[in-house]
Order: structure tokens, then C-alpha cells, then sequence
């Protein structure tokens, strides 16, 4: 019989092959932070990735557009939502096309750090990650990326 | 492409087609048509910042096409002394007028104000990011003399990483695929992925520290500003300065059909004999800041479609 480490839910969203020591973040990106039971995996063995986070998130159906926004730090991860304990949907995540609050930009004279405005972000490519800040145009590489 | 109501924020929200109606444009009204088009239309320049050529050229282009202009020069007499938010003094002037001119020193202020704008804003300026009536003057006087951009031969000399005007002028003529030569000090060179962008919209892109390096005859070398503050060895400045300082003697090896063009203000990197030559281009190229601002001020109002 399989054993689980981490026990199983009966409602909620399973975020599967996070990177490893990248689940604080994830669940900071989403702000899941003191909004519910979260159950948190770190560093277990992953045939895939060599060792993999995992969250489970209890009651919570994440739509699409949610789960994306992880898709800087977390790429490769796998979303299952399960409804009475059954796996009912499993995806993978796509970058937005646009990161939407998500980032903040380098620039310390672009006017997102000087008014009070929701950041914007559009991708230039995908490999290696380049995106375009929506208003002051520079450009930033992953290696870049803050997280707001 | 309609540009009526739309606002110009950057050369990036531009395609060819849209160059191509702001020459067509820029042209027809230098040849007398379309005047007082703007008659009862208002203008507000909102500069942020001071600016010489381009607030004034706006304010004659508006007056020009019948059109009567608001606006502050430097914010000392105005609210954002007080504290205010760009984003309630634009609402607030969006009611006032009928298209809004703003420089600002800050990037992305522009097309944050196009965002909350009722009426198209026209960006004069934001920072070091973009000056797009900038980069149409600069096509537009091209094209007066070579009809088909693709052909032509440009070089750009001086400060290539740091000039917003460059690299609007030059990520443009990418589009028409222009073969482009970029002449600076390795301190000042065009950045790296500017570089690609163009090569990847099919322009071929010529890198070379000196003039020597251009081994072929250009049509234009569009001058830039080396500016002090960029070193902080002054020795080091006075050095790549003096390199890159265009004579007569220069235009001359550079083949007496070489026009040259610079943005201005300039120090003293155009001597100044190079003005009285048929080679110099830029007192030409300023003036024409009027007919492609009046073009972009008739299109946005949809006074000239």
C-alpha cells in the first residue's frame, strides 16, 4: 500500500513539482497566506526533479489565471483540483500573457514605483524568460525578477 | 491604421503604416493643406521638465493649424508643488482641453497618463524612455531626401546606450529593414539586445568603435551628445569626446553626399562649420518638428483623416 507523506484531501487544489524550497513562495504569490489549512510539503524525492515542494490548499478551487501567476518560479509544477476526493481536473501551468502585479519592475524611475498603480508585464520570449515592463519599457531578465 | 482619438505614447505602439501616414501627412501640410483644421481645439502641454525645441514646436504647430494651446513650463507654480499625483492632474486637464502634450521626467509617465486620459496624450518625452514626435521628425526629414528608408545608409555616432533618440530612430528604421552602423566607444555602445531586436526585424547592424570602421560610404551619420556625467574620469571623457567630434574635414572623408543629422541640443560635438556646409541637416531637421507635430496633432484630433 502506498504511503503518503503528506495526507490526502477531500477538497481543494494540490500544487504538485513546485522546485524545491520554492513552496513559501508560491503560497506568498497567491496569497494563501493565513487564508485557510495549507498543507506543506518541502524537499520530497521527485523522480522527475530530484527533490520537489508540494501544497496542498483545503477548500479552495484555483482557476487558471491564479495558478499561472507561479509560472516564474514554478514552471514545470502540476495543478490537480479534487472535488469528494476525486481528482476531477489536472493541468499544467502556461505563462500569462501578461504578469499583472506580479513583479516588481528594476527600474527605480519607472512610475509604478512612484505611483500608487498595479505593475504590468508582458512576455518578449520564453526561453530565456525576457519580459517588458507595460510602462517604462525596460526590459528585465529572469535572473531579474522580483516578486511583488 | 486611425489614429483619431488614439494617443502616441511609443514608437512601439507604431507600425509602418502609421509612419508612412505621418510622413504623407507631414508633407501635405508643409505644401499649404489642411490649414486651420484645429481652429477651436485645444492644446495642454504639460512639461514636467524644460524643453526648448519640442514644447515650443508643439505650441507653434497647434497655433499654426488654428488651434490655441494651455500649459505649464516647470512645476513650480502649479499643484504638483502641493503634493498632487500625476494621475489627478492629468483627470483634472483631460477635462480642460482636447489633446494633452506631456513631458515628464519620470518613464512610463506617458503612457500612464494615456491610460486615465479622456482625450489622447501625446508623449513629449518620458525620461530616457521614448520621444516618439522625435523619431517622426527624424523619418519624416529622411524621407525628404531619400525616398525609400530601406536604402538608406545610416550611421550612428556618440552616445549609443544611453540616447533615447537612437534607439527609437533606430529600432523604426529596423522596420523598413535599414542598414544601420553603430559607431561609439565601447563605454557608450548600443545595448546588446537593441542590437538584436533589429537584426531580428531584418536590418543588417554594424558595430564599430571608430569612423574608420565604416567601410562603406553612408548616406547619413546621425550625431549624438557624449555627455559628461556618463564618465567619471574626465581625461577619459575629454578623450572619447575629441574622437568622436565631427569637422569638416570629417565630412569630407566621409564623401561630400553624407548628410548629417543630430537631435540637438549639441555641445561641441558638431563643429561649427559643419553648419555652413549642404551636408548639415539638423537646424532642417528641428523645423520640421512643426509640420510632423501639426500631422500628429490633425490625426489624433481627427481633423485630418
Amino acid at each position: 500500500m502506498k504511503t503518503y507523506k503528506v495526507y490526502a484531501i477531500n477538497d481543494g487544489t494540490v500544487i504538485d513539482h513546485i522546485p524545491n524550497t520554492k513552496a513559501l513562495k508560491v503560497i506568498d504569490i497567491l496569497g494563501l497566506e493565513n487564508k485557510g489549512i495549507l498543507t506543506i510539503g518541502i524537499g520530497f524525492s521527485s523522480q522527475k526533479m530530484g527533490k520537489k515542494d508540494i501544497i496542498k490548499i483545503e477548500n479552495k478551487f484555483l482557476k487558471k489565471e491564479e495558478t499561472d501567476k507561479i509560472s516564474l518560479i514554478a514552471p514545470n509544477a502540476t495543478i490537480n483540483i479534487i472535488k469528494n476526493g476525486k481528482l476531477t481536473e489536472k493541468r499544467k501551468i502556461e505563462p500569462p500573457a501578461e504578469y499583472i502585479n506580479v513583479i516588481r519592475c528594476s527600474n527605480p524611475n519607472c512610475i509604478t514605483a512612484k505611483e500608487n498603480i498595479m505593475t504590468k508585464f508582458k512576455i518578449v520570449k520564453t526561453s530565456p524568460l525576457i519580459l517588458r515592463c507595460h510602462y517604462c519599457e525596460r526590459l528585465i531578465s529572469s535572473g531579474e525578477i522580483e516578486i511583488l | 491604421m486611425d489614429f483619431k482619438g488614439k494617443s502616441i505614447i511609443s514608437i512601439r505602439d507604431v507600425d509602418t503604416d502609421a509612419f508612412d501616414m505621418i510622413i504623407t501627412t507631414a508633407r501635405r501640410i508643409k505644401e499649404g493643406e489642411f490649414a486651420g483644421c484645429l481652429k477651436n481645439k485645444l492644446l495642454a502641454t504639460l512639461f514636467f521638465e524644460p524643453s526648448t525645441r519640442t514644447r515650443l514646436s508643439f505650441e507653434s504647430a497647434m497655433r499654426y493649424l488654428g488651434g490655441e494651446v494651455i500649459g505649464f513650463s516647470g512645476t513650480d507654480y502649479t499643484s504638483v508643488k502641493k503634493g498632487e499625483t500625476l494621475t489627478d492632474t492629468v483627470i483634472t486637464v483631460a477635462g480642460y482641453c482636447d489633446v494633452i502634450v506631456i513631458r515628464h521626467p519620470v518613464e512610463g509617465a506617458a503612457r500612464l497618463a494615456s491610460e486615465i486620459s479622456s482625450v489622447p496624450v501625446i508623449n513629449a518625452g518620458d525620461g530616457a524612455n521614448q520621444h516618439p514626435t522625435q523619431t517622426f521628425l527624424d523619418f519624416f526629414t529622411l524621407s525628404e531626401f531619400f525616398p525609400r528608408l530601406s536604402d538608406v545608409r545610416i550611421g550612428f555616432l556618440g552616445d549609443l546606450k544611453y540616447g533615447r533618440t537612437v534607439h527609437s530612430l533606430a529600432y523604426a528604421l529596423s522596420l523598413y529593414k535599414t542598414p544601420m552602423w553603430f559607431i561609439a566607444p565601447d563605454l557608450l555602445k548600443m545595448p546588446a539586445f537593441l542590437t538584436a531586436e533589429i537584426k531580428e526585424n531584418g536590418s543588417t547592424a554594424h558595430e564599430t568603435e571608430d569612423l574608420e570602421g565604416v567601410n562603406e560610404k553612408l548616406d547619413v551619420l546621425y550625431v549624438t551628445r557624449i555627455q559628461k556625467e556618463r564618465f567619471g574620469d574626465m581625461q577619459e571623457y575629454e578623450r572619447v569626446a575629441g574622437c568622436y567630434r565631427v569637422t569638416n574635414k570629417i565630412v569630407e572623408t566621409l564623401g561630400n553626399k553624407v548628410k548629417i543629422m543630430h537631435p540637438l541640443p549639441r555641445v561641441d560635438e558638431i563643429a561649427r562649420e559643419v553648419d555652413d556646409l549642404e551636408n548639415a541637416l539638423y537646424f532642417h531637421q528641428a523645423h520640421n518638428g512643426i509640420p510632423v507635430r501639426q500631422a500628429v496633432l490633425g490625426l489624433v484630433l481627427g481633423a485630418i483623416r
